[in-house]
């Protein structure tokens, strides 16, 4: 290949051109300036590795984050704060124990250096986690426990709490009772979440003009709910809600099924995940509903997410996976924003933020309790017949608004 | 009374699962001197054979009736010849402390290979409906696994007592040392009752499929109400086990009933009642204890 000399001066041409005009523009603008910690950013990822809630969160959720990180460089590309080599993510078990979660909680942020740490099911191991990110003053983002201590009693200015909870999970019982469940049985597993889950859902039916006949206290676990079924049954109601959750939402459900009471009352389910009905069989659930915090067949934003998870792990995303990509999203964000890692800066920048993205719509980080408020959704599981692929398990009947499903600033929260 | 009578049926159903696997236990016990804490495992491995079979190869619940407890037989005997057979003259913690780590394995490996949301089951056809019995409607399959734990329980008892090889094996799981003085071979005995035992934990699996949730950890509370069935019904005694099975399962659905979250606990009161008036259990021999 030869160049001719015309050629060549052309090309020098351009090139002098080129970076006179370069040299009006200042030149391309230099990486923003950062500040991080240990010159890296570390998230910690710390959930049920290996139990009941392994499977709607667990190992999958690093994918979430993953997807996270990748989006996020996408964005910002070389104008991001935070480079692919300095991102991070740790992950360890709960094993859902408030003690292991604590021990594990301290060692991700003292030898870790982690700067955040996500998910974190189960409510005891969830508060016990918040405790220690307050006493270090680092992040903790809690994805997958339901209870309101996190944003109550126990809330602090280092935790928030981005998915659900208990009170909202009680919403969905409103459209129930519109749709002419007025009368409602509560079979509640005896433990704190049974009792905080009761509580949220006999003033969501009382609310919306229910009664609510009685409630039905059960050990836990428990793997026979038979006679507790029956006496649920006993009083005639409308609907017969379950607080159950795992395993045990497994046996109640197959028990309800074959006990007779299904052609007598509706089931509503406290606490579902998607996980849940693959697991069961769309069957044994078809026509229950109850309150989701994401879909992933909802639009199109959310199956395009979807499609990138199931690429990725070959099955479908639970809302908390959702979550936890969108928790580890704005985080990035709001480091980007920022120009540093540091907690308090962070906090500065989330508090009061409105969000919009593929988990939160119309989403708010509620500045007084640090409750992330967003659309929540009344859903109804399909009948077999009416299922088009894989995982295509709920319709979505109603939109509960991001105020109604997280109504006020938490009274018993001072930061 | 429409209610008790609701709560007798559901009891008895549930004391059919306690009955046929506490049986096992019994056997096991009585035979070996093991206490086998992996009973409950294998419990859990019979209901997940069943649902792995309906899955991949189609084999629906009727047939899963006879070829689990088949399989859990022939994985019983391997058990017992590589690991049990090896601890058997040494103190009875040893083999305690074996079944109770085999019993670890055995959950994470069905963790591992089913995940731990549990799988999915069908309810075998014909068996889905309701059967008005007077005035209390009754799920049938309720009353099925009631009349066919009692059955299975029956036809064990029928064979132990009334055949030669029944004595045989009675005579080693009961007087163990006295048969061995009157010249039976209790060691040649020992690995098919081991298998036997496992067979029928199997069993309980399978009866369990339909009804309860298929995960890793479904016996692990299961194993421990088993031991205050055993310990009630009497040490090494069968039919202690199966009285004592069918009475916990009523004790819990009356518990259920009418004392709510007390029901588990009412299942340990009785036991303590039961070692206090009759430290043998209700059919066991003083000497066994």
């Amino acid at each position: 290949m030869t160049t001719t000399r015309s050629g060549l001066v052309t090309v020098t041409g351009f090139a002098a051109s080129a970076l006179m005009l370069a040299g009006c523009a200042g030149g391309p603008p230099p990486a923003p300036e950062s500040d991080l910690s240990n010159d890296k950013v570390v998230i910690g990822l710390l959930n049920d590795q290996s139990g009941v809630y392994k499977d709607l969160s667990g190992p999958n959720s690093k994918v979430a984050i993953e997807m996270a990180i990748e989006d996020y460089l996408a964005e910002y590309g070389d104008q991001a704060v935070v480079t692919e080599d300095q991102i991070e993510i740790v992950m360890a078990d709960t094993q859902n124990k408030p003690d292991v979660a604590n021990t594990q909680a301290q060692q991700m942020y003292d030898r870790s250096n982690a700067d955040v740490i996500l998910d974190v099911p189960a409510s005891s191991a969830a508060l016990a986690v918040a405790e220690v990110a307050n006493q270090k003053k680092k992040l903790h983002i809690n994805i997958s426990a339901a209870t309101t201590e996190l944003t109550g009693a126990a809330c602090n200015p280092y935790t928030f709490h981005w998915a659900y909870n208990t009170q909202m999970l009680a919403k969905g019982a409103a459209g129930v009772v519109e749709d002419g469940g007025e009368t409602w049985s509560l079979v509640y597993p005896d433990y704190a979440f049974g009792q905080d889950m009761v509580k949220s859902f006999t003033a969501a039916v009382e609310d919306a003009g229910g009664t609510v006949n009685e409630a039905i206290a059960t050990p836990f676990p428990n793997d026979n709910f038979s006679t507790f079924i029956t006496r649920a049954a006993s009083t005639d109601p409308d609907v017969i809600g379950t607080m159950a959750a795992g395993g045990d939402l497994i046996n109640f459900v197959k028990q309800f099924n074959q006990s007779g009471v299904r052609d007598q009352a509706q089931l509503a389910v406290g606490l579902m995940f998607i996980t849940d009905i693959h697991s069961l069989g769309v069957d044994e659930f078809s026509g229950t509903t109850f309150t989701d915090a994401w879909y992933w067949n909802y639009d199109e934003q959310n199956r395009e997410f979807a499609d990138r998870f199931l690429d990725l792990t070959d099955t479908r995303p639970s809302f908390a996976h959702a979550a936890n990509y969108s928790a580890a999203y704005q985080y990035l964000d709001a480091i980007q924003r920022a120009g540093t890692d540091d907690a308090d800066a962070i906090i500065e920048e989330l508090e009061g933020l409105k969000v919009d993205d593929v988990f939160l719509r119309n989403g708010e980080i509620r500045a007084g309790d640090h409750s992330v408020v967003h659309d929540s959704y009344v859903a109804k599981v399909k009948d077999a017949a009416d299922v088009e692929e894989d995982w295509d398990y709920e319709e979505i009947t109603a939109t509960i608004p991001a105020e109604d499903a997280f109504p006020d600033v938490n009274p018993n929260c001072s930061m | 009374m429409d209610a008790f009578l609701q709560y007798t049926v559901q009891g008895l159903a549930a004391g059919g699962f306690y009955a046929l696997a506490a049986l096992g236990l019994a056997v096991i016990f009585g035979a070996l001197g093991v206490v086998n804490f992996a009973h409950g495992s294998f419990y859990m491995l019979g209901a997940v054979a069943s649902a792995v079979l309906l899955d991949v190869l189609g084999i629906q619940f009727w047939a899963a009736l006879v070829i689990v407890p088949i399989l859990m037989f022939i994985f019983g005997i391997i058990i017992e010849l590589l690991l049990v057979q090896w601890l058997l003259k040494l103190d009875i913690l040893y083999n305690f402390l074996l079944t109770f780590g085999l019993s670890l394995v055995l959950v994470d490996l069905v963790k591992r290979q089913y995940g731990v949301s549990g799988l999915p089951y069908e309810l075998p056809a014909g068996l889905g409906g309701l059967l008005q019995i007077g005035s209390v409607e009754v799920p049938s399959y309720q009353l099925f696994v009631f009349l066919f734990a009692l059955a299975v329980c029956l036809v064990v008892w029928f064979v132990l007592s009334k055949t030669r090889v029944g004595m045989i094996v009675r005579a080693a799981t009961e007087e163990p040392e006295r048969a061995r003085a009157l010249g039976i071979n209790v060691s040649a005995w020992v690995t098919p009752v081991f298998g036997f035992g496992v067979a029928l934990a199997g069993l309980a699996g399978v009866l369990a499929a339909p009804f309860r949730a298929i995960t890793a950890t479904m016996g692990t509370n299961f194993i421990i109400i088993l031991f205050a069935i055993v310990v009630i019904g009497g040490l090494g005694s069968v039919l202690g086990a199966v009285v004592a099975g069918f009475l916990v399962g009523l004790v819990e659905a009356y518990g259920q009933g009418y004392a709510g979250t007390f029901s588990q606990v009412l299942i340990f009161v009785l036991m303590a009642v039961v070692i206090a008036v009759r430290p043998a259990g209700l059919f066991g021999r003083k000497e066994a204890v």
